[in-house]
């Protein structure tokens, strides 16, 4: 069986010299699935399994659990706004996931194709093999975008992201901010009514407040509805309002507009510990994520002094908030900070990329605290953006150099010491 | 107090000179090869700034203005001198800067008296004349964008002096890597824009 798969790959190679695009895409398919044909054959070299590719999949893997919860819950939040099936997470389980998968797949799809692809002209262009970096930033971008998105600006971020903030730098490992983080705060500022306010967070509705209702496209009505009748399974209904009194805010939205009350009367801690609330398709789960997070951590991928000294300046900043107790915002529970809005997903996926954070260990507290303490500041004092953590790591990622830099001069200067 | 506290925050941080009004770009790109320079010149800035806004305040209300010693309105004239007591001052830094660090002197070469044109320092002081400061703030807002711009400079000096090995394609190397990096670094100086010190004060 595998030998036939290989031989059939090799069949189809393309001559690299004259089509140099289509071997390059060639050539990173086959390196996925299997091993390179040129290995090394003698010497002494040091041999593990864990190359680049391999280190990016285990990202990946560790995603797989926001994915499967983020896809449902577009369903589930979608019928909540509907008033139906909102006891629990797996009534109408048919439903929600299908829902679920419909508004999800195109941007999986688009995301991959339009990243995929200019990672390939360039590594056509420049001729050499195609490295990796997309692999995870593809897996991460659906999983901070709205379940809304209209494509095309979808597209248009992942192209201004990976062209300007990637390629342009030279390629994967060569960027100086993170990639999904630069094509979501493109989004951000050209586009902010797709990705910001109360309407964005929940799929499939006219408009979230009172007048508003279900829409369905082709597929829903003419594919899956069919597929569910003959079944006997309940079906999409077109047209049904969205219930009174539902207004889709989250809870970082109302908590700045009432403070903690105002947020526990829309939600309880438990449902947005659970990530049974509207916000980016991934970042609602935090037993998932913190999955996640365990899962890169014990692989030894991602950086565990960046999570600790992330949530510590965070609960300090908090601390500080709290005892300020200007207005109700602040006077929420440092505790609480955590399961509102992305924390944990920034600290746990977008933080902790190697490329971009500062490289000594040292620098990793400090890098990680300052995110922590500049984040929470953001989303508490600064009105204009509801989120803190996106902007934070940018700010971040642009001083992370610099913070390396001092801590390698104050090791050098230490170490100067011993030898005069 | 609060005020000045407030003027500080916005000047260093939220209106950061390079980085929200894109001025000042001209040494901002030359001087940012290394974190050594970057800082040295950094320093001069904040020390130039922190001189020329009060003093031109100074020229500007008891000099020029309607109730100064000529009782005259003579702000036509507020550009050339302007220039003049800033001019004065880089000397003053440059004669410093050679006296106590040569080394410093020398790799800041032509940009250490070019600071006399530098739009940063002249477009501190009309901003200072715009928004109507007074003496203390005007003080208040020197520093704070000088120390703004020398944050601005240093930190891409450390992001130059790490993509140094990065394949960036050939048309792009040196001066354009680091005007798309500038843009880079103003989405991210977006963070702080829209926090508003005065309202906890």
């Amino acid at each position: 069986m595998k030998d036939t798969l290989i031989k059939f790959f090799e069949r189809i190679e393309p001559d690299k010299e004259k089509s140099p695009l289509l071997h390059t895409a060639y050539d990173a398919f086959f390196t996925f699935a299997f091993t390179p044909k040129t290995v090394t054959k003698d010497g002494v070299h040091i041999r593990d399994g864990m190359d680049l590719k391999r280190t990016m999949v285990i990202v990946v893997l560790a995603l797989q659990l926001c994915y499967l919860f983020g896809t449902l819950n577009i369903g589930h939040q979608h019928f909540l706004a509907l008033g139906k099936y909102d006891d629990n997470l797996l009534e109408g389980f048919h439903l929600k996931l299908f829902y679920g998968l419909v508004q999800i797949l195109p941007i999986w799809v688009v995301t991959h194709v339009v990243g995929l692809g200019i990672e390939f002209l360039f590594a056509a262009k420049k001729k050499h093999a195609v490295e990796e970096g997309f692999l995870v930033t593809g897996a991460l971008i659906p999983l901070i975008m709205p379940p809304d998105i209209p494509l095309w600006i979808l597209s248009l971020s992942i192209v201004f992201a990976v062209i300007l903030g990637k390629e342009a730098f030279g390629g994967t490992g060569m960027n100086v901010v993170n990639i999904a983080l630069l094509a979501r705060v493109f989004v951000f500022f050209a586009y902010p009514g797709t990705i910001s306010g109360d309407e964005v967070w929940v799929a499939g509705l006219t408009k979230a407040g009172e007048g508003g209702m279900a829409e369905y496209g082709w597929f829903h009505l003419n594919v899956l509805n069919p597929l569910f009748g003959s079944l006997g399974w309940s079906q999409f209904e077109a047209g049904l309002p969205v219930i009174d009194g539902y207004s889709g805010a989250t809870p970082l939205a109302l908590a700045s507009k009432g403070g903690w009350d105002a947020v526990m009367a829309h939600y309880s801690p438990a449902q947005m510990f659970w990530g049974f609330i509207p916000g980016s398709i991934g970042e609602t789960s935090k037993p998932f994520i913190i999955i996640g997070a365990l899962t890169l951590i014990m692989t030894g991928i991602a950086s565990w002094r960046i999570m600790v000294s992330m949530v510590l300046g965070m609960a300090f900043m908090g601390l500080l908030l709290n005892a300020w107790n200007f207005d109700a915002y602040m006077n929420i529970p440092w505790y609480q900070h955590f399961s509102m809005g992305s924390f944990l997903f920034a600290m746990a996926f977008m933080a902790t990329d190697p490329v971009t954070a500062a490289s000594t260990n040292r620098g990793k507290w400090i890098y990680g605290f300052l995110i922590g303490m500049i984040g929470l500041i953001i989303r508490v004092m600064n009105p204009a953006y509801p989120e803190g953590w996106m902007l934070a790591i940018l700010f971040l990622n642009v001083f992370a150099p610099l913070i390396d830099h001092f801590v390698l001069q104050s090791n050098i200067n230490k170490r100067m010491q011993n030898v005069q | 107090m609060d005020n000045l506290l407030n003027i500080f925050i916005k000047s260093a941080f939220v209106e950061n000179m390079v980085l929200s009004y894109f001025i000042g770009m001209c040494s901002f790109l030359a001087v940012s090869k290394t974190v050594k320079t970057a800082i040295g010149l950094g320093a001069a800035v904040i020390f130039v700034l922190a001189l020329t806004v009060p003093i031109n305040w100074i020229i500007s209300e008891l000099v020029l203005g309607p109730n100064g010693i000529f009782k005259t309105d003579l702000t036509f004239l507020r550009f050339i001198l302007f220039i003049a007591s800033i001019a004065a001052s880089v000397q003053l830094v440059e004669m410093a800067v050679e006296k106590y660090s040569p080394s410093l002197y020398n790799a800041l070469g032509i940009f250490l008296p070019l600071i006399t044109v530098n739009c940063a320092i002249l477009g501190a002081a009309l901003f200072m004349v715009a928004r109507s400061y007074n003496f203390s703030e005007s003080v208040v807002y020197g520093v704070g964008s000088g120390i703004g711009w020398a944050l601005a400079i240093v930190a891409m000096a450390a992001i130059r002096e790490k993509i140094r090995y990065s394949d960036v394609p050939a048309p792009l190397r040196g001066l354009g890597i680091t005007f798309i990096l500038t843009g880079l670094m103003g989405l991210a100086f977006m963070a702080l824009m829209g926090i508003n010190p005065a309202k906890y004060m």
